[in-house]
């Protein structure tokens, strides 16, 4: 008997040593906290580690200036390690222990849906990094999403893909889909499978891989070889992404469109190591290094990110997701100072209802707070001849063929010519 | 009933009562969520530790009978929506089903080659998982909680509450198999299993019990997990640190009695809690890495075999 | 479709890849088939070796073969060192199944914590002159990005075979193997047989991941996805046979390549370890046990 309720005394102690240890720190001056969770580590840590420093960039350029309504800027943020199951937490500690006054999301849709029912709950503006759809069956008005996919996110991921496909001569008739198992990659091949059926290209092949865990990629692109596509739409993730590149230069698949969804080839590591055998693919991209693009601040905001990425062993080049990670918290400072309030309703209410001028463009909200207008570029990789750092970050290498709006430079037509 | 018994189950009544209470009492949020992470890992750590723990067969696919719960109820939450109550039994009984059906296969595997077809299975539950389309498939599927939900303030205090109330029992029945002619058995089959087969233990119905309570309370607790990420895709539902926490927490505790589970869920738990939200990044693999060959290569017992011997040795000082 | 040529295609690509699966299982089945040592992180070892490979090949522009040849030797004795901590505290005292088990557990995490310290937890890839490129024998492709590591898993696998068939240290670890008390009484040190065969699995654990560079990226939490497939190739070739691991490597790529052939590539890792889960179940000893 003794025995037992001295086991309960233990858990009690035990529970206040945990309490104790949660208690938050006397806060410092009059700050304005931002919290976010993000994938410090797990398979999108390489990418949510770049978003951070791009954060931490805006905080400077912010405080630099004086900070948000002459309050400084401090950024809260834990790891979420790349798993869903941590997500509520960390936010609960964020608006419950550290009281930040603003959220933003972490990296990608499966760490972004977590979260939203929390933003909700309070009634707070929650800025959206990478989402494919997160809002969908929320619907929440306060929520931001800085990826440019468009009001129809699933199906505008993919259109400039199949609009460039209808406009060759002579119009290609088939399509083969390929994607990886997993959320991203699914989304966007069933976009792209909606928009075959809309151009009327029939589908010849639609399989799945598993992933992660697939390590061969020879006989899926056999198999999709034997099926004989005109086009070839693969969803894929970076280590993915690399397998399917070089097992098709092997076999000598050649669709006469080739790529769509293919995450990781806007990487500059992996664009190092595949060199030449980029040239040809049509990718959806979001900046890259042409003349038609150089939205205001864009380059005073890489040059800073360039500087610092090699220390800490990030994306050299930081095209793909860092300027995103700025303009989302960019866009949130500047509702802020515009508004004169930290007010999340008021907040709200500006960031729905304006235009906003960003480092990556200008930036209008919809339907669940994805863009109003789609601004998925297609970019097609040409002329390179090197396996250097160099080679990317010049313009004409990374074309944008689409839209026509942000066109740089010839669509090369079928894929084995600008191979 | 004996006196022990009666104060134990006593003490698990107030516990249930206390942790109620608690949902009254406080607002933060975040003490609810992350203690239902800790919680979670008591009936996981419990759960393992009555097969692993008791009977000696090692489980490395906690993850597949948790994923199992937490499927059920999603396929369940996508038909007709039931009350929580029902998930649980639900996912409980799916889980329990699975977990009998690998009670048969101890017949044949022994050792680690039961622990590698338990692994063995959940690859193959997840790619199936990952092809069912109904649940979300790979691409995963949101959920949305319920908005409110009687005598409770908002769905995080009841999920906590619920999760408490559910490692509370999962440790009373531990202790109870434990005290039990079970218990006894099952650590004989532990010991040598032909020995204790000569000696007329049923052990083909023990090993079965075993695997099957150990299962359904893995799936209990994996069925309220939809609701608790509100995200759920194959990857994190089968994610292999529920194998390995769920192995891990027994073995800092100590793994012969239902009290080890519990101090290692909930020291190993906390301090991953504590260090999602203060370390730097890769502090949490460390941590565990490095508790895990410590404790394994400095205090093999667990910390209650560790705490056994300090009294032990003072015990002897005194006299 | 289903053309011949489809089919050999299939095949080759296959048996391609289960070489080097084999490759990846060869180190296991010494530490575990024979030795009853379950180093369940042979697969971070493997991805260790990787990480060792992409350092030089970065730097240096060392062939990842060579590369891995080269870091074979220190990681003899790392192993040496990883074998002689586990005996000490484990096999000394007979309480290694399930704590030994938990130690190469917290092990697998230690490594990768290190790898993701050093390195970080980008994907990384090596540049060599044949990867990218491939040849055709009459309607059969073949690329060398795949071939060279089934050549060399093949060639480990042999190497491996006559070291224990033909070699006194081989026949005397077969030996331990079988009885350890027997050898003993040989005048023969059964520990130190075991520690040596251990380092041997560790080195080609670290050749392994130099192959597994090869072939794709490598990212330092990427063992995971091995730890299955490696055990489901010991097993399934039956414990402590290099025949049988070799075996049980080319069944699973080609189980693997035929269904993503023909079915479609989400059932792959399903049926491959559906097949380990029926031979577990049927003939735990594997298809040439002992």
């Amino acid at each position: 008997m003794g025995r037992i309720i001295r086991h309960v005394i233990l858990g009690f102690a035990l529970l206040l040593a945990v309490s104790i240890a949660f208690t938050p720190a006397a806060h410092a001056a009059k700050e304005v906290k931002i919290g976010f969770s993000m994938a410090l580590t797990g398979p999108l840590g390489p990418a949510g580690k770049a978003a951070l420093l791009a954060m931490q960039i805006w905080r400077d350029d912010v405080n630099a200036k004086g900070g948000l309504l002459g309050r400084k800027v401090k950024l809260v943020y834990y790891d979420d390690q790349t798993k869903p199951a941590n997500v509520p937490g960390i936010y609960a500690k964020l608006l419950d222990v550290d009281k930040v006054d603003f959220i933003v999301s972490g990296y990608g849709t499966n760490l972004i849906v977590p979260a939203l029912p929390i933003a909700m709950e309070r009634g707070m503006v929650f800025m959206g990094l990478f989402g494919l759809d997160a809002n969908a069956k929320f619907k929440y008005n306060n929520y931001f999403q800085i990826m440019p996919a468009g009001p129809d996110p699933i199906v505008d991921w993919s259109r400039g893909f199949f609009e460039l496909a209808a406009k060759q001569k002579p119009r290609p008739k088939t399509i083969a889909l390929l994607s990886a198992d997993a959320e991203f990659a699914r989304n966007a091949v069933a976009g792209a499978r909606r928009n075959a059926k809309k151009f009327g290209f029939k589908i010849v092949y639609d399989k799945r891989y598993p992933f992660p865990g697939t390590t061969d990629f020879t006989p899926i692109l056999r198999a999709v070889k034997a099926a004989n596509p005109d086009l070839f739409y693969v969803g894929s993730y970076p280590g993915g992404s690399v397998g399917i590149v070089k097992a098709a230069h092997e076999i000598k698949l050649e669709p006469k469109l080739f790529g769509g969804g293919m995450v990781g080839l806007q990487y500059t590591a992996i664009q190092m190591n595949l060199g030449k055998l980029l040239n040809g693919i049509t990718d959806y991209w979001f900046w890259a290094p042409e003349k038609t693009l150089k939205f205001p601040g864009i380059e005073a905001f890489l040059a800073k990110y360039q500087k610092e990425a090699p220390k800490q062993k990030l994306d050299p080049l930081g095209y793909y997701l860092p300027p995103f990670a700025y303009a989302y918290v960019q866009l949130l400072g500047n509702a802020i100072e515009a508004t004169k309030s930290f007010d999340q309703a008021k907040v709200g209410a500006y960031i729905r209802n304006n235009t906003h001028s960003t480092v990556v463009g200008d930036v209008k909200f919809g339907k669940n707070g994805e863009w109003a207008t789609s601004r998925t570029f297609q970019v097609q990789l040409q002329n390179i001849e090197s396996n250097k750092m160099s080679e990317f970050s010049k313009a004409g290498k990374m074309v944008v063929v689409y839209p026509e709006e942000f066109k740089s430079g010839n669509f090369i037509y079928p894929y084995a010519k600008g191979k | 009933m004996s006196k022990e018994r009666k104060l134990f189950l006593i003490v698990a009544a107030v516990l249930i009562v206390g942790s109620f209470l608690i949902t009254t009492q406080m607002e933060n949020r975040f003490y609810y969520k992350a203690a239902y992470v800790v919680l979670q890992y008591v009936v996981l750590a419990t759960a393992w530790n009555i097969l692993g723990g008791y009977t000696g067969y090692v489980n490395f696919g906690t993850a597949a009978f948790f994923a199992m719960g937490a499927y059920t109820a999603v396929a369940l939450i996508k038909t007709w929506k039931p009350p929580l109550y029902v998930l649980l039994v639900t996912g409980g009984l799916v889980s329990g089903l699975l977990g009998l059906g690998i009670g048969y296969l101890t017949l044949r595997l022994k050792g680690v080659f039961f622990s590698i077809a338990t692994l063995a299975l959940a690859v193959v539950l997840q790619m199936i998982i990952s092809n069912w389309s109904y649940v979300g498939g790979g691409a995963g599927t949101a959920i949305l909680k319920p908005r409110s939900v009687p005598l409770f303030s908002n769905y995080d205090e009841f999920l906590f509450f619920v999760m408490a109330a559910l490692a509370v029992v999962s440790v009373a029945v531990a202790w109870l198999i434990e005290k039990s002619w079970i218990g006894r058995g099952m650590a004989a089959i532990r010991d040598n299993e032909e020995a204790a087969e000569c000696m007329g233990v049923p052990i083909l119905k023990l090993k079965l019990f075993a695997t099957t309570v150990s299962g359904a309370l893995m799936g209990i607790a994996g069925a309220p997990f939809s609701y608790f990420v509100v995200y759920i895709e194959p990857t994190s539902a089968f994610h292999l640190d529920y194998a390995v926490n769920s192995l891990a927490m027994p073995m800092i505790g100590g793994t012969t009695t239902w009290l080890g589970p519990l101090v290692g869920a909930v020291l190993v738990g906390t301090a991953q809690q504590i260090a999602t939200v203060t370390l730097s990044s890769e502090m949490n693999l460390l941590i565990v890495g490095s508790l895990l060959v410590g404790f394994v290569v400095f205090a093999p017992d667990g910390l209650v075999g560790l705490f056994g011997k300090i009294r032990a040795r003072l015990a002897g000082r005194e006299a | 479709m289903l053309s011949i040529e489809f089919l050999l295609n299939a095949l080759i690509a296959g048996l391609l890849l289960g070489g080097f699966y084999a490759a990846m299982s060869a180190g296991l089945s010494l530490s575990f088939g024979l030795l009853d040592v379950v180093n369940i992180a042979h697969p971070a070892f493997i991805i260790f070796g990787s990480y060792l490979t992409f350092y030089v090949n970065e730097h240096f522009g060392f062939d990842p073969i060579l590369a891995g040849l080269v870091f074979a030797v220190p990681s003899y004795f790392l192993g040496v060192a990883v074998y002689r901590i586990y005996y000490n505290c484990f096999e000394k005292t007979g309480a290694e199944s399930l704590r030994g088990l938990v130690f190469f557990f917290g092990l697998f995490f230690l490594i990768e914590v290190i790898l993701i310290i050093t390195y970080g937890v980008d994907y990384r890839l090596v540049r060599a002159f044949y990867i990218g490129k491939s040849t055709s024998i009459g309607s059969v492709g073949i690329a060398y990005r795949l071939f060279v590591p089934f050549l060399v898993g093949g060639m480990l696998a042999a190497v491996l075979y006559l070291f224990l068939t033909k070699t006194f240290f081989g026949r005397a670890i077969m030996g331990v193997a079988q009885d350890s008390l027997a050898v003993q009484l040989m005048g023969v040190d059964p520990i130190r047989i075991k520690t040596v065969a251990f380092g041997i699995g560790i080195a080609t654990a670290v050749i392994a991941g130099s192959l597994l560079i090869i072939i794709g990226p490598v990212e330092p939490t990427i063992g995971r996805e091995y730890i299955g497939r490696v055990f489901a190739v010991t097993v399934l070739g039956g414990l402590g046979s290099m025949t049988g691991t070799l075996v049980g490597g080319l069944i699973l790529g080609v189980a693997e390549s035929f269904t993503s052939s023909f079915f479609g590539p989400s059932w792959a890792l399903a049926v491959s370890f559906g097949i380990l889960l029926i031979c577990l179940a049927v003939r735990p000893s594997g298809l040439f046990g002992r």
